[in-house]
């Protein structure tokens, strides 16, 4: 009963800086240097994607295989705000672009989360409990949001205007680095430290905690359970939306599919962080960015199956991942 | 004069899945008494407690509270009328820490400082681990914490489900003591307990369950001094727990 939490378990932390150390004698510095901001940037982006659907299964054991239509949302809402800011994106202003991307990243966060409340409303809530309905069911909307995107916004890809500073390079340790992968790590890491606070420092996120380790205790203690749930589904889904934004941003080109595409890879991040912790999703999303970009660079042939193979490892050196969660 | 009824189950039926578990369960928790269930594992006190808390929905029946009917009430409304639970499996929140766990059983957020001082006279370890994580608590500190987050407020019924399970004898007498300056305060509790010398140390009146029923109801002093009834009703079961 005892003994197992009375030690701090330092070993998940370590993982990040060991697979950072192990690369480095394999390439020259500014090629790592470049390879792990790159792979930073791109863990950034994947945690947004993925931060939101941790919490909804950690707290309602709801799979929602439709998150991935979230992340499309919002990459098609950059296409448009950045289409119609057009000026400020192309103008030759760090602060003048970043503004272009900042109304992209809320006015999605705004449109994802109200139709994720939506979906929660009127798909969700009726198939909370069994995991078969909820898999048939968030398919469904996944296929039925890629058409409506079609209808919408056209089966082509679309070109979206990377905002012009940010597209340019500065030079550090010898390595180029790109402005807009530092963007993406500002803003992952400030989404992360904003989680991180609402969760340790308020009474909702004090709530979330608990119902994601016992929610039956919570309803117990007299809190509608329900009511918390609706909130995490919104404010995970606008995640989802703000790192739609950042990613096709970051591709600067949208397909319908932007999102299935990044379904698999979202569903290996949150498994090998541990499913329920925010915490485990940020290490675990930069984990699986990195190994991308090191792999990538190393072995070229073996970049689709390395993200398998990590969660993989992950498991058989911790069955629950990273940072397992405690569930009653 | 007998307490009014604070709580009172009529023809409870409760079905688990395809399963029918509770058979039509008679019972009255009177107010500012302590009343202990009892009956052999299987005969059907937690579906009974779980059913009352609305963790379980009573198929037939009816379950009132202080008067009003909460048989189809979603169990936060349920607590917020004024039960607390100590589930068997106590519920604590194993990555909070201490307090994190008791502040989520206050209505408000906020701590009432003469309670909580009362709580910590009660069980002064959990004053010492104010802000570790509960997960790391023994089983008998857990239990405690359990049954504080019950009482950091005042409620109107406590609910606790065998509480002494898998505990030393110590800790045992301990929890024991900690009930009886509860009952000291008129507070209404219904205690499930299979340790028969806990359940006559604290208890006012007695209901026995067999098979989903309650086949047995009176009051604690009676049971106590009625050898016969004893094995007629607790049988082997209570024996091997003395
Ligand atoms: N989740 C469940 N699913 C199926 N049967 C259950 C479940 N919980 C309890 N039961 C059955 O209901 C009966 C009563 O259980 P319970 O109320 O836990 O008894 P007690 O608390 O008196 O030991 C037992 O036969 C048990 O096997
Ligand atoms: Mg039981």
């Amino acid at each position: 009963m005892t003994g197992a939490k009375a030690r701090p378990d330092w070993a998940p932390y370590l993982v990040l800086p060991v697979v950072a150390v192990l690369a480095l004698p394999a390439m020259a510095f500014p090629t790592w240097l470049t390879l792990t901001v790159a792979g930073a940037a791109m863990g950034m982006m994947l945690f947004l994607m993925a931060s939101g659907l941790t919490l909804i299964f950690g707290l309602m054991d709801v799979l929602n295989f439709a998150h991935g239509a979230f992340i499309t949302l919002g990459a098609y809402v950059a296409v448009s705000v950045l289409g119609r800011l057009a000026g400020l994106g192309a103008a030759d202003s760090v602060m003048l672009n970043l503004i272009a991307l900042a109304a992209a990243v809320l006015v999605a966060a705004c449109v994802s989360g109200a139709v994720g409340w939506a979906f929660e409303r009127v798909i969700i809530r009726r198939v909370y409990g069994s995991h078969l309905q909820q898999i048939l069911i968030t398919v469904g909307g996944l296929i039925v949001a890629q058409q409506l995107v079609i209808v919408l916004w056209g089966p082509q890809p679309l070109q979206i205007p990377k905002p012009a500073a940010l597209r340019g390079s500065f030079i550090a340790g010898g390595a180029a680095i790109e402005a807009y992968r530092m963007v993406a790590v500002a803003l992952g890491l400030l989404i992360f430290l904003a989680m991180h606070l609402v969760l340790n420092r308020t009474r909702i996120g004090l709530l979330v905690r608990a119902g994601v380790e016992n929610r039956e205790m919570v309803e117990a203690l007299g809190y509608r359970i329900r009511r918390l749930f609706v909130g995490v589904f919104v404010a995970g889904t606008a995640l989802a939306g703000i790192g739609g934004v950042m990613w096709g941003v970051y591709q600067e080109i949208v397909t319908p599919a932007i999102g299935d595409e990044m379904t698999i890879l979202i569903f290996i991040v949150i498994i090998i962080g541990g499913l329920g912790s925010v915490t485990g999703c940020f290490a675990s999303a930069i984990l699986v960015g990195l190994t991308a970009n090191y792999v990538g660079y190393l072995s070229p042939k073996l970049a689709l199956g390395c993200n398998i193979a990590l969660m993989v490892a992950v498991l058989l050196w911790r069955p629950r991942g990273l940072f397992p969660v405690a569930k009653q | 004069m007998p307490e009014p009824a604070l709580l009172t189950l009529e023809g409870v039926h409760t079905h688990i899945g395809r399963y029918h578990i509770l058979h039509g369960v008679d019972l009255v928790v009177p107010k500012g008494r302590l009343t202990v269930l009892l009956g052999r594992n299987g005969a059907g006190k937690t579906t009974t407690l779980r059913s009352i808390m609305g963790l379980w929905r009573a198929s037939a029946g009816r379950i009132t509270f202080g008067g009003a009917d909460i048989t189809a009430m979603a169990t936060p409304d349920i607590a917020r009328r004024g039960i607390a639970y100590v589930p068997e499996t106590m519920g604590i929140f194993t990555q909070l820490t201490v307090r994190e766990n008791m502040l989520l059983a206050t209505t408000s957020g906020r701590f009432d400082e003469a309670r909580l001082d009362g709580v910590f006279a009660l069980f002064p370890v959990l004053k010492q681990k104010w802000h570790d994580a509960a997960g790391g608590l023994s089983g008998g500190q857990k239990q405690m914490l359990a049954i504080s987050r019950a009482i950091v407020e005042e409620r109107r019924l406590l609910v606790v489900d065998e509480p002494t399970k898998g505990l030393a004898p110590a800790v045992i007498e301990h929890l024991i003591e900690g009930f009886r300056q509860l009952k000291q305060t008129r507070t209404t509790i219904l205690l499930v307990e299979q340790n028969f010398h806990m359940a006559r140390s604290l208890g006012d009146n007695v209901a026995v369950m067999d098979d989903g029923r309650v086949v047995h109801t009176g009051t604690m002093a009676a049971l106590a001094a009625d050898e016969a009834l004893q094995s007629r009703l607790l049988g082997l079961s209570l024996a091997s727990h003395q």
